[in-house]
């Protein structure tokens, strides 16, 4: 069924009876072409690529809990294109291509909205960094300007401004990022990949996979063996331990990353905004709470959720550059599970066992790739070649040393991110 | 979430720092070869469940401790001394 305005208008009149379930059920098939294991918003976003681009239909998703039911669900729904390194600034820039068409390529109101994501600095050098990475993203072909002080003030002007700590010496606004309904992005593809055929099959863990002479030919699940041509791996946090199912130790330590949300309130912060001095980011979600987070906890976890460390540096940001949203009182934190490399950027890339294939290490910037990581792994799986946008995010570059893409300049070294 | 130091006894989670790991105490020889260093540098088991990690406390005694980890509840197994792991 497809949504338009008459729909609304006649199920509004008629008691909303006549809504469908928005995807089939279906029970595995013995044998597909591919089969994706992980049904979040990257293995979704792929099959419908795969579908929809390349007409290839006969594909399974093996999601071994529910839709969208890991960290599609648990982010913070930004959406930005403001990395500076090549590598990375052609890929995400081609994501926020996608996201902007979206919502008609998919029929369904994925709530983007293109509100302005606002950096801030605090130092001569942090200024400096701003100009450089902003010169860099304009020529890629995104937007990107520098704010003076005064420009930040009369865009958000309930920041602290009098405080000599952190003084904010400007900012760098894209006026394009903003944020996306998150569980909306996950079910428009899920809605999608299943309509074109794909076969979305949940309760379903993958226990193993088959490999025959470096090549490989199916899985085992908990629902019985599937034959495929193809496997491709898109498990995130999980990565590590799919990844071992087909005997390969990935570069992945997996991290938690918490966020918060508050209650309700009138609507009062417009953008999306980061302080420079701290690590704290906060937007303003359409049902009123304020989602806000911070940096790692820094030590592996699978728990799904943080320790009271990290939370209190995050409400000391908040304090800091926000003093009023003291007023406001959290209602929920929670904590996703990060697949983090040594470099900070992602892989997508073949590995040595043929037909697999590996998704991965989207540290805690993986809401915004969802669209150009599925298209991008899609053309991967289906050509056998990589994407032009995602052409360095190679398996070996911590091998070789070669293509690394460390943005925060830290050093290509676990922990480190 | 604490971890009971050998030499200090239960502290705060922020007395200490993280490195990853154990793993990381067996070292490659002096002219190992490339996939090994590869190995050692980047790639991890990155269990999830029992872990055994390379912690550091360095707001205390300033011990190199390997501690025992649950990953998926955060419950602390062990720790012990990593001069005495590593001999």
């Amino acid at each position: 069924m497809r949504f338009n305005a008459l729909q609304i208008l006649k199920q509004g009149l008629t008691g909303n009876r006549g809504w469908a379930p928005q995807w089939r059920n279906p029970e595995p098939k013995p044998e597909y072409d591919i089969v994706l294991i992980g049904g979040g918003g990257h293995g979704l976003s792929t099959a419908y690529y795969l579908a929809k681009k390349h007409g290839l239909t006969n594909i399974a998703v093996l999601e071994k809990g529910y839709l969208g039911g890991g960290n599609v669900g648990r982010n913070t729904t930004i959406v930005r294109a403001n990395y500076f390194l090549e590598g990375n600034s052609q890929f995400y820039s081609h994501s926020l291509g996608l996201w902007e068409n979206l919502e008609q390529e998919l029929n369904y109101n994925v709530m983007l909205s293109q509100r302005g994501q606002l950096m801030l600095c605090h130092s001569d050098g942090q200024r400096d960094a701003f100009a450089r990475r902003g010169n860099a993203i304009v020529n890629q072909g995104d937007d990107a300007e520098l704010l003076s002080p005064e420009g930040v003030r009369a865009l958000v002007p309930y920041l602290d401004y009098e405080q000599l700590r952190f003084p904010i010496y400007g900012g760098l606004l894209q006026r394009r990022a903003g944020s996306a309904r998150h569980d909306a992005v996950a079910w428009g593809y899920a809605r999608g990949a299943d309509r074109l055929g794909v076969d979305l099959i949940q309760q379903c863990e993958v226990t193993g996979i088959d490999i025959e002479n470096g090549a490989v030919r199916g899985v085992q699940t908990t629902r019985g063996s599937i034959r495929a041509k193809k496997v491709a791996m898109v498990a995130a946090g999980r990565s590590g331990q799919v990844a071992a199912m087909a005997g390969m130790r990935l570069p992945v330590e997996s991290h938690v990353l918490q966020a918060f949300v508050t209650e309700g309130l009138k609507p009062c912060i417009d953008h999306v905004i980061s302080f420079g001095m701290g690590h704290f980011y906060i937007s303003q979600s359409d049902k009123g709470g304020l989602v806000f987070g911070g940096d790692l906890d820094f030590y592996p976890s699978y728990a799904q959720r943080g320790n009271l460390p990290m939370k209190e540096h995050v409400m000391e940001a908040a304090m800091t550059l926000m003093p009023m949203i003291g007023k406001a009182r959290v209602l929920r934190s929670w904590g996703g599970i990060m697949d983090m490399t040594p470099d900070g950027s992602p892989i997508i890339d073949r590995t040595d066992t043929k037909g697999l294939y590996l998704n991965c290490g989207w540290c805690y910037g993986g809401f915004k790739a969802v669209p150009a990581s599925g298209d991008c792994f899609a053309h991967l799986i289906a050509t056998d070649q990589p994407h032009e946008a995602a052409s360095r995010y190679r398996l070996d570059r911590f091998k070789t040393g070669y293509g690394l893409m460390d943005e925060e300049g830290t050093g290509a070294q676990h922990n480190l991110h | 979430m604490r971890i009971t130091c050998p030499l200090c006894g239960a502290r705060d989670l922020r007395e200490f720092s993280v490195t990853g790991s154990a793993a990381l105490l067996n070292r490659p020889e002096e002219g190992a070869e490339l996939p090994e260093w590869d190995d050692y540098l980047h790639n991890r088991d990155n269990p999830a469940g029992p872990s055994d990690e390379l912690w550091y406390h360095s707001g205390g005694c300033g011990a190199w401790l390997v501690v025992r980890r649950d990953t998926t509840s955060h419950a602390v197994l062990d720790v012990r001394l990593a001069s005495e792991q590593k001999t």
